[in-house]
């Protein structure tokens, strides 16, 4: 374990406050999925690492028990295990295809206790500031959760941001949301299918979220509308006996074109789950891939047991009721709203991230500040696949990136201004991905692999 | 390193019950746990014959896995190398702490597998038959009858004098030879045409040991074998192939713990 910082004497100091120097120790933000991933890689490059923590435990949101967990009764990945699990720590055989969320969980714990990262983990404690220190370090200002005692700031070589995106509800400002007599409730504040059950549920949203509650209501609700903006694929969990992402990577690997790729994959689907108009959906504005796939088998068979019954965009909410965007008005007594996650790094000021108005970063392959080459990002991205085995080779990135600026600064420099600080802003999926604010950070795990696999590939080049 | 892994995310490997003995010492000591792999044909009841209970001893969780189709793991006629090392890596992911891997024979050809799959703390390679054409010139040489009928899909068998000195009693030896299964016929064949590994993830430190005297692997196999991970081979002179039954077993998985112990470097 790394000595512990309150023994340190401060010798420097900022804006009158002391400041406690850790050397060339990299700090992580969060011990979620991206950050346990973070602290295992830079420990396996042979960085010392502090890990910040607010909650208690690893997994976050992953972990049921943490207040931002997004996680609810039902929650399983829409991903198989090998696309979900970190590619040098496969889960179990014996599990199934798609585990269960607390199965996610003790996959993680398992991870955390595996290769040791726990005591480089400092728990209940939120970072507060992160600010550009001398010589392209950081000063990290941190404090108990929940505001206790004193703040304290440290000195670090570097800083891995993995605070999640997946926390921060996003709920629109409807019309005449404030003056609405019925429960409204953020789908992160949904927990278990008893809350629904002889209620009148409206379900917002398409996503995967918003189908599996909508699939729940459909059980126990007396009436569930599920309203959704436009019409989207909906992929089975399985296709002709296989879970549908590995069939979907087993087409990826004949490298077909993009085009011929979208029509055999809408084919497949025609096929598998057929013309949505029949059960009175919208039939999908846009081609597959353009969108987060939405994975579900139980949607559709529940809107044909008349469980669901499938509504157009809210217009406005009224006293008693919810007027929808063809003009019908519908009375429940709960709205679900399975509206999305916003990202937030409040302990960051936007132009260390270079976030655009909307508060959107603009990073190198979403995680590479082009600005300060001691900053990055893991696991600001949604993908086709699960995030872990995308955060995994994210974090192996970085910390090569880092043990080479440390080894070989000029060739650091040579590489960082001919490959990272030039090289524009792309987006690593082949399909026009719907520009909603939940697809900016949508990527394709093959595209943005092959992207990651050639900064590694370049790291070892310059390295040599 | 490669990133993109269609074979794993498109066709993985299916699951299949699996053999895994194990020896825990009786204070947790903070040593890191030790995964032997055995040879093809041979199962994790090899090291549960003296290595385990020995390692045990002197502080070490060891375990052994029979990879499948070995041993007590269910049978698998198909198999491949691949399937072998993802049993390893499942079994190693599946112990507490970061494990230590120690292929024996074939063994070794899929730990170097496994590491490109797990980063282990360390791994050993224990007379690693790490095949190609001159281990397969070397083996028609000494033992054509046992070797040949595996190019037709037969069982490859060594004769029991190639496994063991002479200084284990023949009754012994011809127990433990008749306790002897084989790999499938694929994994055979793959000794002989396989791709290279992929370079092993976590960048392990490697120990190399074997027999001048096995007749199995060559002095030389052993050097080249070595020399790949950057050191030279830790040698047991007067051993035959399987180090782990051979009457003077203590020697080599002493060296191999002592390494171990002073950091495995």
């Amino acid at each position: 374990m790394t000595t512990s910082t309150d023994h340190d004497s401060a010798t420097l100091w900022r804006d009158g406050r002391p400041v406690y120097d850790r050397g060339e120790t990299v700090c992580v933000v969060g011990a979620g999925p991206s950050g346990l991933a973070a602290v295992k890689n830079l420990r396996e490059h042979g960085f010392g690492v502090d890990c910040y923590e607010r909650e208690t435990g690893v997994g976050g949101g992953w972990n049921w028990r943490h207040d931002r967990s997004p996680v609810y009764a039902s929650a399983h990945p829409v991903s198989s295990k090998p696309l979900t699990q970190y590619p040098d720590f496969p889960m179990p055989d014996d599990w199934p295809d798609y585990p269960h969320h607390s199965q996610v969980l003790a996959y993680l714990e398992r991870y955390a206790d595996h290769f040791d990262l726990r005591p480089h983990i400092w728990f209940g404690t939120e970072v507060v500031k992160v600010e550009p220190a001398d010589g392209m370090r950081w000063d990290v200002t941190t404090r108990s959760t929940g505001g206790y005692g004193a703040e304290r700031t440290h000195r670090y070589a570097a800083v891995v941001v993995a605070n999640g995106h997946n926390w921060s509800p996003n709920l629109p400002a409807y019309d005449g949301l404030d003056d609405f007599k019925g429960r409204v409730i953020h789908a992160s504040a949904y927990k278990d299918p008893a809350e629904l059950r002889g209620k009148r549920v409206l379900v917002i949203g398409g996503g995967n979220t918003g189908c599996d509650i909508a699939v729940e209501a459909a059980q126990q609700a007396s009436r569930c509308w599920h309203s959704t903006r436009r019409g989207y694929w909906y992929a089975p969990k399985y296709l002709l006996g296989r879970p549908a992402d590995q069939f979907h990577d087993a087409i990826l690997r004949l490298r077909l074109p993009l085009r011929l790729r979208q029509w055999l994959l809408q084919r497949i689907l025609r096929l598998a789950v057929g013309d949505l108009r029949r059960f009175g959906m919208r039939r999908p504005d846009h081609k597959v891939f353009e969108t987060h796939p939405i994975v579900n088998s139980q949607l559709i068979y529940h809107v044909g047991h008349g469980g669901i019954a499938p509504v157009p965009d809210v217009a406005r909410f009224r006293q008693y009721s919810v007027e929808l965007a063809d003009g019908t008005e519908v009375e429940p007594d709960v709205v679900v709203a399975a509206t999305g996650y916003q990202p937030r790094f409040e302990f960051l000021a936007p132009e260390a991230l270079a976030a655009t108005a909307e508060g959107r970063p603009r990073l190198h392959l979403h995680a590479f500040s082009r600005r300060h080459p001691t900053l990055a990002v893991a696991g600001l991205i949604e993908s086709d696949s699960g995030i872990l085995p995308l955060v995994h080779w994210q974090t192996v990135a970085i910390a090569r990136w880092l043990r080479l600026r440390e080894a070989a600064p000029q060739r650091a420099g040579e590489f960082w201004a001919g490959t990272v600080a030039k090289e524009p802003d792309r987006r690593w999926t082949g399909a026009k991905v719907k520009d909603t604010p939940r697809h900016w950070f949508e990527v394709s795990h093959v595209d943005y692999l092959r992207a990651l696999q050639k900064m590694i590939d370049g790291l070892a080049g310059a390295r040599a | 390193m490669r990133l993109i892994r269609f074979d794993d995310w498109a066709k993985p490997v299916p699951p299949v019950r699996r053999e895994v003995l194990s020896a825990t010492p009786e204070l947790d000591e903070g040593k890191p746990p030790v995964l032997f792999v055995p040879g093809f044909g041979h199962g994790a009841w090899v090291f549960a014959e003296f290595w385990l209970e020995h390692a045990a001893g002197r502080g070490f969780a060891a375990h052994a896995v029979s990879p499948r189709g070995h041993g007590g793991s269910a049978g698998s006629p198909k198999a491949t190398l691949r399937a072998y090392a993802h049993d390893v890596v499942q079994a190693a992911a599946s112990l507490p702490r970061q494990a230590v891997l120690v292929g024996h024979g074939a063994g070794a050809l899929v730990v170097e597998r496994a590491l490109a799959r797990y980063p282990a703390r360390a791994a050993v390679l224990a007379a690693p038959v790490l095949g190609g054409w001159a281990t397969f010139g070397a083996a028609v040489r000494r033992n054509p009858g046992g070797t040949l009928p595996a190019i037709f899909g037969g069982r490859l068998r060594l004769r029991r004098r190639q496994l063991f000195s002479r200084e284990v009693p023949d009754a012994v030896a011809k127990a433990y030879a008749g306790r002897l299964g084989r790999a499938s016929a694929r994994a055979q064949w793959q000794l002989l045409l396989h791709r290279a590994p992929e370079p092993a993830v976590g960048d392990p430190p490697v120990l190399v040991v074997g027999s001048p005297d096995d007749r199995v692997v060559p002095a030389s196999a052993l050097t080249r074998a070595a020399r790949r991970y950057g050191g030279a081979p830790l040698l047991f002179p007067g051993m035959g192939h399987d180090l782990m039954l051979d009457a003077r077993w203590r020697e080599p998985i002493d060296a191999i713990l002592d390494w171990l112990e002073k950091g495995g470097s």
